[in-house]
């Protein structure tokens, strides 16, 4: 195994390109693993912990821009937990504070496991990944991107450099349910979002699917049955809210959980979390 | 001393597995031993680099550069204190600073440790900084198989410096990333508020 | 009668104040280790090294039942660094071991029985080479249909040449055909817990010049393991040399031979120090783990609530070898009703053999299952009797002299309404926080699931007992040797015992009886080993602080006796003058004294002794024997939040009152208590190996969840100190009494919560959530 310790994005690009079958570390909590229990033994690996422009942030009015080196700490703690509070609660609950301090959100989405605790928000947002590679950056949405279980688009020789969402007026909420108060994998979580100025609600899922899911008909329904004046609504349209966001999960039955459970998870927190959003902003 | 076993060279063998075999204990010897350094050479060359552990500088020579940070601790650098209760980064045993900050050692390759300090709970021990928490876990019957006891000193270290007064459910949010099995974490967390009261009747 | 209780919990500090005051019996001294332990310094069995030392690693079955066809090593052996390979056709002496009975191969040989079952180990100079050679290996399986359903074991062809039944125990206690006005009846059932202990197998075996071998290793029994090693290896028990390497927590998953026998081959065969270490995946195969039960209840009672019969079959899933399996199904029949008065009884216990993982001890030891029965049943009781259940099992309550169902009449301390008593009325914790609490406080957690205002809490009570040490005529027993000498810093007195330390404590206990009893402020302890001590017996069962805590008094006594014998000679007088007082020795005629450094100045004294609990008794074809030595009694009180729609539960407080004889140490029985509640907290919602067709699916702190310091509730607790009139000191032991009624009394607290009957442990959301009441 070679490793490279690249302090440049370009240095990382190259490294990543000049070996075939190179593999990235970033906070290394995902692949460290895999390696300490040979289910990954990649010949090359470049780290990418010391390309410092990774870790940068920018909120901007209308969007937010986070390096993809940010890590799960850094949105709890820093400006971003403000501007992203949904964020900072997912990030709250990735494993531990030792976790925290090390996985980032790049890794998050390049793992693209179906658990993810990000990717609900993320989706929810609409979020854009830039990636870097050797012909040169582009962008794709994050649900284009994430293709299948702990499968995505990325070509070998891109790193991911930054994820940007869009701000919304109006609050938002993730919800995660685990068996454990601490370090635990979502049996089922969601992201929930009001957008004050178009009248929308976003909902992002995870863990009840292959990849992240949005509830479009939930969604839809919600932005029809909220009174955006008083912005309240009804008890049957939040139960139905709650009802559509199951029907949108396609989960299923592991050790972990059943797919039936899951169902009625996202259910109760998809409806807790619009409640959440509409309570706040009221 | 650490053992320094190392497979040799494995020479002509069929392809399947074997293929990461070979990269993962033949060394490369294709060029001379270089030192690892953070510069703008993408690659390390492998098998040599340099680690600052607990303000020393240390040698690792001639490792599978796929070892954790944890392993080579304990077996390269002859500094068993961190431990190996689960090396998946789900029970906090192998705690450390990194860069000051805590994480687990076990995903950590140790070759992406180069350039960055590594505190161990030796090194917070031997910088006396930690002298009234060890006190106050062994007082108050905090500690009992002690397996996950380095964990906790480095974990609760890192808690008190960063936040000296955090109230019961903030402590136990930093450290629910430790895991106990004997003791059911009671007597534990009377030693960390054992040691808040005394640095804050300390600090006057 | 009774000789007081004491708080712990928030009122340790108050009542004793550990390590500033005395350092005998009933202070706090801090632990010899302690310090050594929280500075990393303490070499745990995973932290040995030795130069020219390999690394060891272990082949196991991806199967669950399969014939071996064959095994091919040449290419594991054709590797550079890959210095032996050891298969059963390498076992030197006999090929199988086992605790109870040796009947489970060193390494499998014609057929495996259970995923993960050992076929091979290799030593090799590096463990990724080893991890290689394991790969290289090829063993050629020829599948079978696997035996996992544990009500079908008996009708099944056998799976082993022993047959698939360990052990049935019946019992049959007064008349069988009783019957009472008020009947309620159960099914239960009891996923499989594993220890989690969280330093995993390891150990250095060294072969020795004389043709044997030297194995440091942490494990519960140094010499049943060296018995075992030496049988397996052709070799003389003398040859085989075991030295206690740092223990990381065992709570009975270390009682059963490991990788001992697989470590001490490679030394003998590669002729060099081998260690191995289990990864934390591998630990989960590596070890047997808690019965999974299914049991059946049938209670009866009169209206006015006493116990008439009790009628319960327990099926014990052992897996697929014996271990402990045959005294944990007599643990679970023979307390299957629980600490009440029964008088007529119909208990079956089943104990049988499937291609599952192999279980065996784990704190509490089959009382944890019956438990969770006799518990639920008792609430389901009181609500048909419309009686208050805490009322219901106090008027129940067995007491001093009153007979179990095996017959066995109670002649010890027997505080049942105590402990009951002092578990209901601690305090309650606040009420459950509203709109705005901190998330870590309501169920959930950090996930930030929970609504506030739709919380609901439950309280839940539950009892339970065990025996303490061995049973069933089993001649238990423990070794101490005893040395005092003058040293240059005064009076040494060095402690020899084989007494395994797990992290009980039982190295402060020694430092304190020898104290005590001698009077010497410097008590040091031998490294435990083989080659130095008679047995100990296990570190379990709750028997050390009994059993080598008898053998050190003993041994304290003889030297106290030859203490005066020097000294009657010293003063030329009868030894009936001289009298033993706190370090020196005083002439009752003169009231001269002399000190214990004068009197050793002539010559250090040494003594070796064996202490033997009374004898029990076998139980006959009717399960009615004097079987047990002693009882322990406990009481826990789970208040729980919980999520009904998400059936998230939050375990907010657990209060117990244990009976413990004595507390020697309130500290460390503070955190035996603590720990054993973080455990039977850990059964009721949390933990759970995940089995299926015999297939582990969660072996990994992952998916194995033990409680967090978030998951962990407020303890309280009681100490209640009747002293138990046969034990060393009158105290009885601490460690399993809590693990076994608390877990009962969160599912308890769970079932008032929510109103379902709930029974199963571990609770899982879904239970809750998905019932047709949620």
């Amino acid at each position: 195994m070679r490793v490279a310790l690249p302090t440049t994005l370009e240095d990382a690009v190259e490294a990543l390109a000049s070996e075939p079958g190179a593999q990235l570390l970033a906070g290394g909590t995902d692949f460290c693993v895999e390696v300490n229990f040979a289910q990954r033994r990649p010949p090359a690996v470049v780290a990418l912990r010391r390309v410092e422009a990774l870790r940068a942030f920018d909120v901007a009015a209308d969007r937010v821009t986070i390096g993809a080196g940010t890590t799960y700490t850094d949105m709890e703690r820093s400006e971003l937990a403000r501007v992203l509070p949904a964020l900072a609660a997912a990030a709250r609950t990735v494993g531990s504070p030792q976790i925290r301090n090390a996985g980032t959100l790049g890794g998050n989405v390049a793992t693209a496991s179906p658990a993810g605790d990000t990717l609900p928000l993320l989706v929810a947002l609409d979020a854009v990944v830039r990636l870097a590679g050797t012909a040169g950056e582009r962008t794709v949405p994050l649900a284009e991107l994430v293709t299948g279980v702990k499968r995505t688009g990325i070509a070998p020789d891109e790193v991911i450099v930054e994820v940007s969402l869009a701000r919304h007026d109006g609050s938002q909420h993730f919800l995660k349910v685990g068996t454990r108060n601490a370090m635990v994998i979502a049996i089922a979580s969601a992201a929930v979002v009001l957008d004050l100025e178009d009248h929308r609600v976003r909902v992002g899922l995870g863990s009840v699917g292959p990849v992240p899911l949005r509830a479009s008909a939930a969604e839809a329904h919600a932005a029809a049955a909220i009174d955006w004046d008083t912005l309240r609504a009804g008890e049957d349209e939040l139960e139905r809210f709650g009802e559509l966001a199951a029907q949108a999960a396609s989960p299923i039955t592991d050790h972990r959980s059943t797919a039936d459970y899951r169902r009625r998870a996202v259910q109760v927190i998809a409806r807790r979390g619009l409640e959440r959003c509409l309570r706040d902003a009221a | 001393m650490p053992p320094e076993g190392r497979a040799e060279d494995r020479g002509g063998h069929p392809p399947d597995a074997s293929e990461e075999l070979e990269t993962a204990v033949s060394p490369d010897m294709s060029g001379t031993a270089q030192q690892a350094s953070v510069s703008s050479a993408p690659y390390v060359p492998a098998g040599r680099y340099e680690l600052e552990v607990n303000g020393t500088r240390h040698t690792v020579d001639d490792a599978w550069l796929g070892e954790s940070l944890l392993f080579v601790l304990r077996e390269r650098l002859g500094l068993p204190g961190s431990k190996n209760a689960c090396e998946q980064g789900e029970c906090g045993s192998c705690s450390v600073l990194l860069d000051g900050v805590v994480v687990c050692a076990c995903l950590v390759l140790a070759v992406d440790a180069v350039g960055s300090s590594v505190e161990t709970v030796e090194g917070l021990t031997a910088a006396g900084e930690v002298a009234d928490l060890q006190a106050a876990l062994v007082e108050s019957g905090g500690v009992q198989c002690g397996f996950c006891t380095p964990g906790f000193v480095v974990a609760a270290h890192d808690l008190l410096r960063r936040r000296p007064d955090a109230g019961d459910l903030e402590i136990r949010e930093a450290l629910s990333g430790n895991l106990c099995r004997c003791t059911g974490y009671g007597r534990i967390l009377e030693a960390v508020r054992t040691v808040q009261r005394g640095r804050a009747g300390a600090r006057g | 009668m009774p000789a007081g209780s004491s708080t712990t919990g928030a009122g340790v500090a108050e009542r004793v104040r550990p390590g500033a005051t005395g350092a005998g019996l009933g202070d706090s001294p801090p632990r010899p280790d302690g310090v050594q332990k929280t500075k990393g310094e303490f070499a745990f069995s995973s932290d040995l090294w030795m130069d020219s030392m390999l690394w060891g690693r272990t082949l196991r079955s991806p199967h669950v039942a399969a014939r071996i066809r064959g095994i091919d090593v040449t290419r594991a052996l054709a590797i550079p660094g890959v210095r032996a390979v050891v298969t059963a056709a390498d076992v030197p002496g006999r090929a199988t071991f086992g605790l109870e009975a040796p009947d489970q191969p060193v390494f499998a040989s014609d057929v495996v029985r259970y995923h993960g079952e050992p076929v091979a180990a290799v030593a090799a100079d590096h463990p990724e080479t080893a991890r290689a050679a394991l790969d290289a290996i090829l063993v050629d399986y020829e599948g079978l249909e696997p035996l996992v359903d544990p009500e079908k074991a008996l009708d099944a062809p056998p799976i082993h040449p022993d047959g698939n039944l360990f052990r049935h125990v019946r019992i049959r206690h007064g008349d069988p055909d009783a019957t009472g006005d008020v009947v309620v009846e159960g099914n239960y059932e009891i996923g499989m817990q594993d220890q989690a202990f969280m330093g995993p197998e390891s150990g250095l075996a060294v072969p020795a010049d004389d043709g044997g071998v030297d194995l440091y290793v942490a494990t519960q029994w140094l010499h049943v393991d060296r018995d075992q090693i030496a049988a397996s290896l052709g070799l003389s028990p003398d040859l085989v040399r075991l030295f206690l390497a740092g223990v990381g927590g065992a709570f009975g998953g270390r009682e059963d031979v490991s990788l001992q026998i697989h470590l001490c081959m490679l030394a003998l065969r590669t002729g060099r120090p081998v260690k191995m270490v289990y990864a934390r995946d591998e630990s989960f195969f590596g070890h047997v783990h808690r019965h999974p039960a299914r049991m059946w209840y049938r209670h009866h009672a009169t209206r006015d609530g006493d116990l008439v019969k009790v009628e319960a079959r327990v099926i014990l899933d052992g897996g697929a070898y014996l271990s402990s399996s045959n005294a944990v199904i007599s643990n679970a029949a023979c307390f299957a009703p629980g600490p009440y008065r029964v008088p007529n009884a119909v208990v079956d216990g089943y104990a049988v053999r499937t291609n599952n993982p192999p279980c065996g001890a784990m704190r509490g030891f089959g009382a944890v299952q019956a438990c969770f029965g006799h518990e639920a049943q008792m609430d389901k009781l009181a609500v048909a009797l419309g009686v208050d259940p805490v009322e219901l099992r106090a008027r129940n309550a067995l007491e001093r002299f009153d007979r179990l169902i095996t017959g066995q009449v109670l002649t010890g301390a027997v505080p049942v309404r105590e402990v009951i008593r002092a578990a209901a009325s601690l305090p309650l914790p606040p009420d459950p926080p509203g709109q705005g609490a901190d998330v870590l406080s309501l169920p959930g957690g950090a996930g930030g699931t929970a609504d506030p205002d739709h919380v609901r809490r439950g309280t839940g009570f539950a009892v339970s007992f065990k025996n303490i040490a061995y049973s069933e005529g089993f001649d238990d027993y423990a070794t101490a040797r005893l040395r005092l000498e003058a040293g240059p810093s005064g009076v040494l007195a060095t402690v020899v015992v084989a007494t395994a330390e797990v992290g009980q404590g039982f190295v402060t206990l020694a430092q304190q009886i020898t104290r005590d009893e001698l009077g010497v402020k410097d008590v040091v302890l031998a490294p435990a080993s083989t080659a130095d001590v008679g047995s100990a017996g296990s570190s379990s069962a709750s028997r050390q602080t009994w059993m080598s805590g008898g053998a050190l008094q003993l041994a304290c006594g003889v030297l106290k006796g030859e203490v005066m014998v020097r000294a009657a000679e010293l003063w030329e007088c009868p030894v009936a003058s001289c009298v033993y007082d706190d370090g020196e020795v005083m002439r009752s005629d003169t009231l001269e004294r002399l000190a214990l450094d004068e009197i050793l100045a002539h010559g250090a004294l040494e003594t070796e002794q064996e202490y033997h609990h009374r004898p029990t008794k076998a139980l006959d074809a009717q399960g009615q024997g004097d079987a047990h030595v002693s009882f322990m009694f406990a009481a826990h009180r789970a208040v729980v939040d919980v999520d009904p729609e998400l059936g998230l539960v939050r375990v907010v407080q657990v209060a117990t009152g244990q009976d413990v004889g004595r507390a020697l140490h309130p500290v460390q029985v503070t955190g035996q208590i603590e720990g054993g509640i973080a455990q039977g907290v850990g059964l009721a919602v949390m933990e759970e190996i995940v089995v299926s067709e015999g297939r582990v699916r969660n072996p990994s702190f992952t998916d194995y969840l033990l409680p967090t310091t978030l998951d962990m509730p407020e303890v309280v607790a009681t100490l209640v100190e009747q002293p138990e009139p046969d034990a060393p000191y009158g105290a009885k032991g601490v460690g399993e009494p809590p693990a076994i009624s608390s877990g009962p009394a969160v599912l308890a607290a769970i079932r008032a919560a929510t109103g379902l009957p709930l029974e199963r442990a571990p609770v899982r959301p879904e239970d809750i959530a998905l019932s047709s009441r949620a």
